[in-house]
């Protein structure tokens, strides 16, 4: 079996973000670029169908800073190919990037057909679209979403679990092949040391592929970005840790909860 | 934009999820602004009865199928974008939880319209609709204006509160066509319910929950400890899961369990939006997080911008200082 992993590369919220000078964007300047971490337990489930179904698993994603590292650490990890599509503009909204992707990957030599198409379910900055849906919408499959397990029964089938709140579960039997958002993968992402990146990066290959279509404009416009303004922040306690322990100690106690 | 703001009426196992009526009141709110009808619509099977709570709606339009008896996005976006099409509402609020998720990202697709996502409010300004949307995991604020026909809102539960949106007046109903039966392509075989015996932590009193701050499941015992000490039990944000720390009954947040604790004492959490959604109607919350700029500090009633591995043992001595005076 054949799976195709979207990727794509999103901030690192870790990192202070600040608001670039045109105020509708962030200043990539200070930005630091991470993978989507939905879209690596995306990945984490390929390589787990892919050691129990001996198939094959192709990455595919936009380029950015910082994803050649994260493509390589993806053959790393047992992906068989990687493939970074080039040519779209940084700002592009996640409907425009996933469309593109679209139009793009099934002109890719030995690519098409695919059993199944894996992508996080969702990712920080998807504010005017979902990579998996407009994906599944483009190349006329179905779409699930949210999903934590997924078995392949048959050629043409997988059976997929899919989360809901209070931890309720729904189990799903989909035609195939299919677009799956990924929420969580059956394992943590897999680590991989260093020295067989380094090992990837020196005997593997990243195939640049050329975005295959104009992105289509964004009906979205963004008139302002900023920090959010919220009625009231919460009083911040220093000091040294026993300072700030003794003053939770004080606060816990004024309530009864001590 | 002259069409009817639509809402979706969130429908799953034969209840109507509270986010509705939440979505109902922006919803009134937006109709009124613009002069427009608000109407809700409803896809089910043999569930016409609900729609007699949907009474803030001018009217509601109920499309019964049997294969949208529950909510699969596939379907149920395919007979929403059907509708729309015809109808051309100016705008449609789908609530972002995890029921509804699907059929907000396949929507604007099928239906060619805009989508505005991670809504925190949408307004009326000079008679068109601008959105606010949390984005980053909460860390920044866009507004946004949608251009065309019909623009699709999702919109963060929590985002208002649901008063607004009950009313005791009947509606009126139309039953509308479901549209060509669905290939059928995502088959629900069943729900699974969450295996009773572990700790239920919307019974707890005091929560001490862990995030990605953690660092590693070796820390765990620390947060244990702290529980034990207070009385109350661990709980854990997203990733504590994810990364197998705690099990998926532990989870608070969107996928998880809604929490209202007399105490959530949130470590290591950064507080992005589905996980908010948890547990801030909690009595008191307190944060600890080395950033910052976390969000979880805007939820939060005391915060502390430093690493919970050196204050959890620093706040363990002293309680146990306390306990034992």
């Amino acid at each position: 079996m054949k799976i195709l992993v979207l990727l794509k590369m999103v901030p690192d919220v870790v990192e202070e973000l600040e608001v670039a000078g045109d105020g509708v964007s962030l200043d990539r300047g200070f930005l630091r670029l991470i993978i989507n971490e939905r879209d690596e337990n995306a990945l984490e489930q390929a390589l787990i169908l892919k050691e129990r179904h001996q198939g094959t698993v192709v990455v595919a994603a936009p380029e950015a800073p910082e994803v050649d590292d994260v493509l390589y650490t993806a053959l790393a990890r047992g992906a068989d190919r990687v493939l970074k599509v080039t040519g779209l503009d940084e700002e592009l909204g996640s409907r425009a990037s996933a469309g593109l992707l679209a139009a793009t990957l099934p002109a890719v030599p030995d690519l098409f057909p695919v059993d199944l198409v894996l992508t996080g379910c969702q990712a920080i900055d998807d504010l005017d679209g979902l990579a998996g849906p407009v994906v599944a919408e483009h190349l006329g499959i179905p779409y699930l979403g949210i999903v934590t397990g997924l078995a392949v029964a048959s050629s043409n089938i997988a059976h997929l679990s899919r989360e809901y709140s209070g931890g309720v579960r729904g189990r799903f039997e989909v035609d195939l092949p299919a677009v799956v958002g990924i929420q969580g993968a059956e394992k943590p992402p897999r680590y991989v040391p260093i020295a067989k990146v380094r090992a990837a990066m020196a005997s593997g290959r990243i195939e640049s592929i050329p975005a295959g279509a104009a992105a289509e404009a964004s009906l979205l416009d963004v008139v302002e970005m900023r920090r959010p303004v919220v009625a009231e922040r919460a009083e911040m306690i220093t000091g040294d840790a026993d300072q700030i322990a003794a003053r939770i100690c004080e606060i816990l106690d004024g309530r009864g909860l001590l | 934009m002259a069409g009817a703001v639509w809402v979706l009426a969130e429908q799953w196992r034969g209840a109507l999820s509270d986010v509705t009526y939440e979505l109902l009141s922006l919803g009134r709110q937006i109709a009124d602004g613009l002069g427009v009808p608000l109407e809700a619509v409803l896809l089910g099977s043999g569930v016409d009865g609900l729609a007699a709570s949907l009474g803030v709606a001018d009217g509601v339009l109920y499309a019964e199928d049997p294969s949208l008896a529950e909510p699969v996005g596939e379907h149920g976006s395919r007979v929403v974008a059907a509708l729309a099409a015809e109808a051309k509402p100016g705008a449609i609020l789908v609530p972002i939880t995890n029921v509804s998720w699907d059929l907000l990202g396949l929507l604007p697709v099928r239906l060619g319209a805009v989508l505005a996502n991670f809504c925190s409010d949408v307004q009326v300004v000079e008679g068109g609709l601008e959105a606010r949307c949390l984005v980053f995991g909460g860390k920044m604020e866009v507004r946004v204006v949608p251009r065309g026909e019909t623009a699709v809102f999702g919109v963060l539960p929590g985002s208002r509160g649901a008063d607004g949106g009950r009313s005791t007046r009947v509606p009126e109903v139309r039953r509308v066509a479901a549209g060509a039966a669905p290939a059928g392509r995502v088959r629900l075989v069943g729900y699974e319910d969450p295996e009773a015996g572990d700790v239920d932590i919307t019974q707890q009193d005091i929560l001490v929950s862990v995030g990605r701050g953690l660092q590693g499941e070796a820390n765990l015992d620390l947060a244990e400890e702290l529980a034990e000490l207070l009385g109350g039990a661990v709980a854990g944000s997203r990733p504590a899961i994810d990364m197998g720390w705690l099990p998926v009954t532990r989870q608070v947040g969107k996928s998880g369990m809604q929490v209202k604790p007399r105490l959530y004492l949130a470590l290591g959490i950064s507080g992005a939006p589905e996980h908010v959604e948890g547990m801030k109607d909690s009595a008191l919350i307190i944060a600890v997080n080395t950033d910052p700029g976390a969000p979880i500090f805007n939820v939060a009633h005391y915060g502390a911008a430093e690493d919970l591995l050196e204050i959890v043992p620093a706040l363990i001595d002293k309680v146990k200082e306390r306990k034992g005076a």
